[in-house]
């Protein structure tokens, strides 16, 4: 509405360089660009940019680069990346705040798909085994949940903040493309789960998806995932909470072994 | 119909999540077809709440009073046995989704808070900080993880939905679909299939939406034949940051929360906000609307704010800007209640707003318009009958549309919060009208000859192909980039006739140019300038369907706002006190109180109206001040 305004262009010029990857199985390379400079620019604006006009600096016709992007306010998770060898959102790294030229990678920790595009789905796939839900009987009318306090509402609120952008798998040390460890994203839904007054109920089949390979011990405790949350989630927080689950029901498991078998199939993991 | 039939489901975001679980629920399977992983789908992007009538604050509320304001804050265009639904059945849907576990805002007693919203003077907005849509989009898709992992569900994402496959009949039986990073095309047989595939903000280029909202799902239906009504309506948003890659939205809870709007009395003042007297800010909206505020209707506090920038040349800086302050209200309330909203600003503008006035101007936000869909009255109740397979059912057999995809329930003009709410609720009764549906076919789609399958798959083989061999000269981001900005000059918040023609006009010399599209990919992996070449032209559609339902309808209503075509200001200050202005508003609500029907033709839309039905609450003048 405000074209004028926003697309106030200068004869400045911002350079890129993103790796290139046609195919998950070839190898890649970076090309360079060179995109007018507008203010209040970020990274995403200028793939876009790009789009339009997609040729590199030596003069040479490229494809479009290829990333993922939706909402473009931080809140659908994305488009994280690395830019200049820090993961995180493309569509809040605005450029004024760049060093030049801005060097865009995909995650390392998540199959190539194409360029920047990478297939998260051991993401989604963890929210399975931890069972990231509330068992509700059904849709149909049974009037108002329990009754919850601000104080607790105020802490699920934050871990229900997750946008499951990777971006803390992929600070991670111990996350590596072949091994199964779920990561803190999914370790902080479980928490939020067994925190709900009705999740609660089947938290001890939560905390059970988090023990053995791939599990909560799996953690380093480098600590590198709350660095990078651009949600500022208290991922830590949750990891030493869930890990203290684990440990109860280790201990539980072996002295009342008979009890608990009775009474759980236990967990998918 | 087997006793466990397979549905489509095209869209993952509220709408079409909860008629993914009604339809899992009853037993069936259900392929859900997303362009992106589900979890971020457009609701995501909703901020300030949700609307039901639960009454928690002693205002007397109740769903009847939610059914008049939405009836009036849409100008009484949209249809009144939906909106009654709708109203009566959120407060269950709000319960509903604080048992699956949406972390919704608490009073001290521990129940739900509402907060205040647009259009109404009641407390009816139930919240999760300002990020609702996220939080009822996540309990949806925790709840279709749940059937997944049971195998109930079969998630298709980065899968484009790109046509129908239709019988002799002319009956849905199944749509066609591109795999986004194979780019296999393959077909999808469905006893039903439900487009909740959201609006078409990309259309308008820079919008509140997410760049997956181009509305091809939508124009591609009406191009097979789905009637899309209403499309002339389009939300404005008062609030938004402009942005080079989008513009971002201020959500209206930040009025609701006490937010008010203002610029200085001084025209070009040029002292910062904070060092300006009260008594020399200009509380435009207070002023004019003293019961409403700052809360009136998206579409009246758009103009006053677009009249204020571009009239009276008051803007921040003579620029397209007023202030949004919420620096009297202290922090931590800020951020129990809306951090969402205050860390965006934070991000992108670079000022804390609890410290600093806002600077925002109105943006493209939402379609009231859609693919035309049907009800069936309960005789009773004045609500869809429960089960009827006519609800939420396009003007295909088969094919249903749910949430911002379909017209129905906001008229000229959607209430803030109520879009979540339609969303969820057309996903409610939507799921049980397809099973409905699909009891009442003698032939099951999956036991349909092969034919007709292969027929379709094989249109869009070729439709690809011939894209990919395109090497003209025009960009197609560049094409699209000259639809947004002449949508967004002509058809947002205010229209006149010779633009809205230049702007068809301008349309039809898109469509050509598409010919000499260059496609500048020819990978076999993820090639989104393929799909995206092939979703411009079904913009170009919606965006002639826009422009043309705008340029024909001579009034103002709602969001559609025509100077030369607007009522005079009646006498009286209650405009039924004056006669003389009753009489002008009843002749202009006899001719244009009808919804908009567009039917495709290659040659451009074909429009004609149909009378609008009013079992629910007569219209009245639809008055703030």
């Amino acid at each position: 509405m405000d074209t004028a305004q926003a697309s106030a262009v200068t004869t400045k010029t911002v350079t890129f360089r993103i790796w290139r990857q046609d195919d998950p199985a070839k190898p890649g390379h970076f090309d360079e660009f060179k995109v007018p400079y507008a203010k209040g620019a970020n990274v995403i604006s200028c793939l876009m940019e790009i789009q339009r006009n997609p040729v590199t600096v030596e003069g040479k016709k490229v494809a479009p680069v290829i990333w993922d992007a939706a909402c473009l306010e931080e809140v659908c998770g994305s488009c994280a990346m690395n830019i200049n060898g820090r993961v995180r959102m493309a569509c809040s790294a605005l450029i004024d705040k760049l060093e030049q030229p801005i060097t865009l990678e995909p995650m390392s920790k998540f199959p190539v798909v194409r360029d920047l595009t990478v297939n998260r789905d051991r993401m989604f796939d963890a929210l399975k085994r931890i069972k990231g839900w509330v068992p509700v009987d059904g849709t149909h009318n049974l009037g108002p949940g329990p009754r919850q306090s601000s104080q607790d509402q105020s802490v699920m609120y934050v871990l229900s903040t997750c946008i499951t952008c990777g971006s803390c798998l992929e600070a991670c040390p111990q996350v590596t493309q072949g091994n199964d460890f779920v990561g803190a994203a999914a370790i902080s839904q479980a928490r939020l789960f067994n925190m709900n007054p009705t999740g609660r109920m089947n938290a001890e089949e939560r905390v059970r998806s988090l023990m053995g390979p791939g599990g909560v011990q799996d953690c380093g405790k480098a600590q590198n995932c709350v660095k990078v949350c651009p949600k500022e989630i208290p991922l830590v927080t949750s990891i030493a909470m869930m890990n203290r689950e684990v440990a109860k029901l280790t201990i539980k498991d072996i002295f009342f072994q008979d009890e608990t078998s009775k009474g759980h199939g236990g967990g998918p993991g | 119909m087997a006793a466990a039939a397979r549905f489509t489901v095209v869209g993952g975001g509220l709408a079409g999540l909860m008629t993914t679980i009604k339809l899992a629920e009853a037993g069936h399977h259900v392929d859900v077809l997303s362009l992106v992983p589900v979890k971020r789908s457009h609701s995501v992007c909703a901020q300030g709440g949700i609307n039901g009538a639960v009454n928690t604050k002693g205002e007397g509320d109740h769903p009847d009073i939610h059914v008049k304001d939405t009836l009036r804050g849409g100008d009484f265009l949209a249809e009144q046995v939906s909106v009654k639904g709708m109203c009566y059945a959120a407060p269950g849907i709000i319960y509903l989704l604080d048992r699956m576990g949406v972390t919704f805002n608490r009073t001290p007693e521990g129940l739900l808070d509402f907060r205040r919203f647009g259009g109404t003077l009641h407390h009816r907005t139930a919240f999760a900080g300002a990020t609702t849509g996220q939080q009822l989009l996540y309990a949806l898709d925790e709840q279709v993880r749940r059937y997944e992992a049971e195998g109930k569900v079969t998630k298709y994402e980065y899968w484009e939905w790109l046509g129908m496959v239709k019988d002799d009949t002319g009956r849905c039986i199944g749509s066609v679909a591109v795999d986004l990073r194979t780019m296999e095309i393959r077909t999808f047989p469905a006893e039903a299939v439900c487009l909740a595939t959201g609006g078409p903000g990309i259309v308008f280029g820079r919008s509140t939406n997410s760049i997956i909202n181009t509305g091809t799902a939508a124009g591609r239906a009406y191009m097979e034949g789905a009637q899309y009504a209403n499309g002339e309506f389009i939300q404005v948003h008062p609030t938004s940051i402009p942005g080079e890659d989008k513009l971002r939205l201020m959500s209206e809870s930040v009025r609701g929360e006490g937010g008010r709007v203002w610029v200085p009395r001084k025209k070009g003042d040029t002292r910062p906000p904070q060092q300006i007297p009260e008594a020399e800010r200009w509380y435009f909206l207070e002023e004019k609307y003293p019961k409403y505020k700052n809360l009136v209707p998206r579409d009246v506090a758009t103009r006053e704010i677009f009249m204020v920038c571009r009239e009276l040349g008051m803007g921040i800086g003579g620029r397209d800007g007023v202030y949004l302050d919420v620096t009297h209200i202290p922090a931590p309330v800020l951020d129990a209640k809306i951090k969402g909203v205050m860390e965006i600003y934070e991000k992108f503008v670079g000022d804390d707003p609890r410290k600093v006035p806002m600077v925002i101007f109105p943006g493209m936000h939402y379609s009231m318009g859609g693919l035309f869909v049907n009800f069936e009255a309960d005789p009773k109740t004045q609500t869809p009958a429960e089960g009827s397979p006519k609800n939420q059912s396009t003007t295909i057999p088969g094919l249903y549309a749910a949430g911002e995809a379909d017209y129905a329930f906001h008229g000229a003009n959607r209430l803030g919060a109520n879009s979540l709410l339609s969303c969820i609720y057309s996903g409610m009764i939507g799921g049980p009208a397809m099973t409905s549906f699909a009891k009442s076919q003698s032939t099951s789609a999956a036991a349909m000859p092969e034919k007709h399958f292969q027929a379709a798959k094989q249109y869009w083989q070729e439709r690809f192909n011939g894209i990919l061999k395109m090497n003209g000269t025009e960009n197609p981001y560049s094409l699209a980039k000259e639809l947004g900005d002449t949508m967004t000059e002509n058809c947002t918040v205010v229209r006149y006739n010779d633009r809205l023609k230049k702007t068809v006009e301008k349309i039809r010399e898109l469509k050509e140019r598409w010919k000499n599209v260059n496609v500048l990919d020819t990978g076999n992996v993820a090639n989104r300038a393929l799909s995206y070449t092939n979703q411009l032209w079904n913009m170009f559609e919606l965006g002639e369907v826009i422009a043309t339902s705008a340029l024909l309808r001579d009034e103002s209503r709602g969001a559609h706002y025509k100077p030369d075509f607007s009522l005079p200001e009646p006498k009286t200050k209650d405009p039924t006190q004056d006669p003389e202005w009753m009489k002008l508003w009843r002749e202009r609500h006899e001719k244009w109180a009808k919804t908009t029907i567009a039917t495709y033709s290659e040659a451009g839309p074909k429009i004609h109206y149909e009378p609008i039905a009013t079992p629910v609450l007569d219209p009245e003048p639809r008055w703030y001040a």
